[in-house]
């Protein structure tokens, strides 16, 4: 009942300049997504584009918390989680719109950031399709005899997908250091969880695998995420033992950008959450009653926030889009790298 | 005749099949409440309700193979992917159970199933979302495959598909659902194994399926215009069953061919029709076979790139000439 997540110590060792980092992290998660979608509705990036507005506390709260051998593997809606294993604002915003100095060239777009030296093993695009990858993310950990976890996050609807459980399976019967995240936003895509998913909770699915799990409801505070984060890591890191984290967030916006919203909420649901709930406020209040923060330095760091997603901006625009060449670079390790190669033979039909 | 969409055709095809036969039921993610990711389903779930239009979770390997079994007991399941890259989840539910059924029990089972949705590039959705599988599919015997490029055949195929007591893969095109094509109001059908010549000509055969067959259209009113050539436009529509007779005559007629599609080449549907043709028409050919494909790669995500990638008028064209 009284327990503080707070109080953790994991909480109460940060200082007050890494409290401050953790809310600008938020911040800009938040400006960065707005930024996005402007630049969407303008017509700059193609395809599908998910936005993580609402949810900045579970990719700021589990990710501030890993070490330097803990991994983390995502689906597609994947912004949050780059920018908070550190990837530059430009190059996210340079691959949303297909120029070459994007993180991935401009080849796998909003969907598929990617940067293996942040430890960050992706954006992906079909669903549940990572949640077996984060399952060899972890094996290679153990077998290389490192101390890390790695940190599989999925989404409501992903759960129903048949990989899953067959990598829960592994995970528990190999004992690997993995956890996985289920960032339950209630929707996936137009089908709330009532509609989608049987059963009880998400977590409580990993129960018939001997898996530990846990249902994190104050999904928005991030204090209580990284307590909860950091507990599922010693977990992996001294026992080499599997979790599920189900935490329950809210996204603000349509499935992607080119989700209408109209059919399977109300507005008036989005706006109490906003209201109630906001994480980023909610920290900010924290903050603030904990004397860390001014109301004026949350909105400079807010301003900091836009400036800095405006300049990405700039330098998606500056940039160039990949050659015609580089439609048929990167496909082949050997045919990039020919004088290394022994194949012999055609790799290309046109 | 009323002009409607390719969205509308196969909506009023699987409207007017559901009204005629109480065994047919809609099944796949968001066709109900959501009306379809891209509304192809809009307003069946009013129309018959959430027995018979139901939405699914995400779990396509789980609802495939939950069709094919009531397709084995006389019901007649109609399955939605969201799109085609989906059903790669789904592959050995189509592939070992639905194909293959009626052939390991001695024909004591048939497995009347449709199995629908869109495939295709153009879209910037990236490697992962862009495939069009229609080869792969075409490949196993027992199933048959379906590309229509217009709302007409679209609508007749896919009541054809319906009634069919075989699987069926039809594979649609989310940059066709807004294009419109004159339909009657009548019911009609379309039988499989028919090839429709789109344009009639004598100079060259442009061969083609789905959207492709549009690029060929645009292609051969190019050579016309530019070039005084007249070329003749042959839209498979149907794979397997393939019409071979359709495309052997424009051959003879024409004598010069180029494949167009949007398949990867390697071992694309271009490849086969390719060898059909050398088989039985070889003396009909005054040159080699030329195919207009996707650039071979996994699709790119960037905008102008991917329109590079796709097969284009304009290299259809150019490829055209190459041979004339
Ligand atoms: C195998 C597969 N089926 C369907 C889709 C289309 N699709 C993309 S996201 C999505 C909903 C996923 O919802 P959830 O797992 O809750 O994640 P959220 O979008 O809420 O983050 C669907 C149906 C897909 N990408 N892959
Ligand atoms: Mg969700």
């Amino acid at each position: 009942m009284s327990h503080n997540p707070a109080q953790a110590s994991i909480n109460t060792l940060l200082s007050q300049e890494e409290k401050i980092h953790l809310y600008r992290e938020m911040v800009r998660i938040r400006r960065f997504e707005e930024r996005s979608v402007r630049s969407y509705q303008q017509g700059h990036i193609g395809g599908f584009c998910h936005v993580y507005n609402g949810q900045e506390a579970v990719a700021a709260g589990t990710i501030s918390v890993l070490g330097p051998d803990d991994h983390i593997i995502t689906a597609y809606r994947d912004h949050a989680h780059a920018l908070m294993v550190g990837m530059d604002m430009n190059s996210l915003m340079a691959e949303l719109y297909g120029k070459e100095t994007g993180c991935s060239k401009g080849k796998g777009g909003s969907m598929h950031f990617f940067d293996p030296s942040k430890n960050f093993w992706g954006g992906h695009g079909i669903v549940g399709g990572q949640t077996p990858l984060g399952a060899g993310l972890a094996f290679a950990l153990k077998y290389q005899g490192k101390k890390g976890a790695c940190l599989t996050y999925l989404g409501d609807g992903a759960v129903n997908q048949g990989p899953f459980y067959e990598a829960l399976n592994l995970a528990s019967l190999w004992n690997l250091p993995l956890i996985y995240i289920i960032e339950n936003n209630q929707y996936s895509m137009g089908t709330s969880q009532e509609r989608g998913c049987a059963g009880d909770t998400l977590a409580g699915r990993g129960s018939g695998f001997g898996i530990y799990n846990e249902v994190i409801e104050e999904g928005n505070d991030v204090y209580t995420i990284r307590e909860r984060t950091s507990e599922a890591l010693q977990r992996a890191y001294e026992e080499q033992r599997p979790s599920i984290l189900e935490i329950k967030t809210y996204r603000y916006r349509g499935h992607s950008m080119s989700d209408p919203d109209k059919t399977y909420r109300s507005k008036e649901e989005i706006e109490e959450y906003k209201k109630t709930s906001d994480p980023i406020d909610r920290f900010q209040e924290q903050l603030v009653g904990e004397s860390v923060l001014s109301v004026e330095q949350a909105e400079a760091i807010n301003k900091e926030a836009k400036e800095e997603a405006e300049r990405a901006v700039e330098f998606a625009e500056q940039s160039d889009f990949p050659t015609k060449e580089a439609i048929q670079q990167d496909i082949f390790w050997e045919t990039d790298n020919p004088e290394q190669g022994s194949s012999q033979g055609t790799f290309f039909f046109n | 005749m009323p002009e409607i969409t390719y969205r509308e055709a196969i909506n009023q095809a699987i409207k007017e099949e559901m009204q005629r036969d109480e065994s047919v039921f809609l099944m796949g993610e968001e066709v109900g409440q959501y009306h379809g990711a891209y509304k192809v389903t809009q307003g069946l779930m009013d129309s018959f309700g959430r027995d018979r239009v139901i939405d699914t979770p995400i779990s396509e390997s789980g609802f495939a193979g939950l069709g094919v079994g009531a397709a084995m007991m006389g019901l007649r399941p109609i399955v939605e992917f969201m799109t085609w890259s989906f059903s790669f989840v789904a592959f050995d539910q189509i592939i070992n159970n639905a194909a293959n059924m009626r052939y390991m029990s001695g024909g004591l089972i048939n497995v009347p199933i449709v199995f629908r949705g869109p495939a295709n590039g153009g879209v910037n959705v990236g490697a992962t979302h862009s495939h069009t599988p229609e080869n792969f599919y075409a490949h196993i015997p027992g199933l048959k495959v379906i590309c229509p490029a217009n709302a007409y055949d679209a609508k007749g195929l896919m009541k054809m598909a319906i009634r069919d007591n075989d699987p069926v893969c039809i594979l649609e095109n989310t940059i066709l659902y807004n294009q419109t094509a004159e339909v009657p109001e009548e019911e009609y059908l379309i039988p499989f194994g028919e090839a429709d010549i789109k344009r009639s000509g004598s100079d060259i055969s442009l061969i083609a399926h789905g959207r492709s067959v549009i690029t060929a259209l645009e292609a051969a009113d190019k050579l016309q215009a530019e070039h005084n050539i007249n070329a003749e436009v042959v839209d498979l529509r149907c794979l397997r069953p393939l019409d071979e007779k359709t495309i052997l005559e424009s051959v003879k007629k024409t004598n010069r061919v180029v494949y167009v599609e949007e398949n990867k080449p390697f071992c694309g549907t271009g490849a086969q029709i390719a060898c059909l043709i050398q088989e039985k028409a070889f003396d009909h050919l005054d040159a080699e076979i030329k195919r207009v494909c996707t650039l071979d790669a996994p699709q790119i995500y960037s905008m102008p790139r991917e329109k590079d990638q796709l097969p284009t008028a304009d290299r259809v064209v150019e490829t055209a000439l190459t041979i004339l």
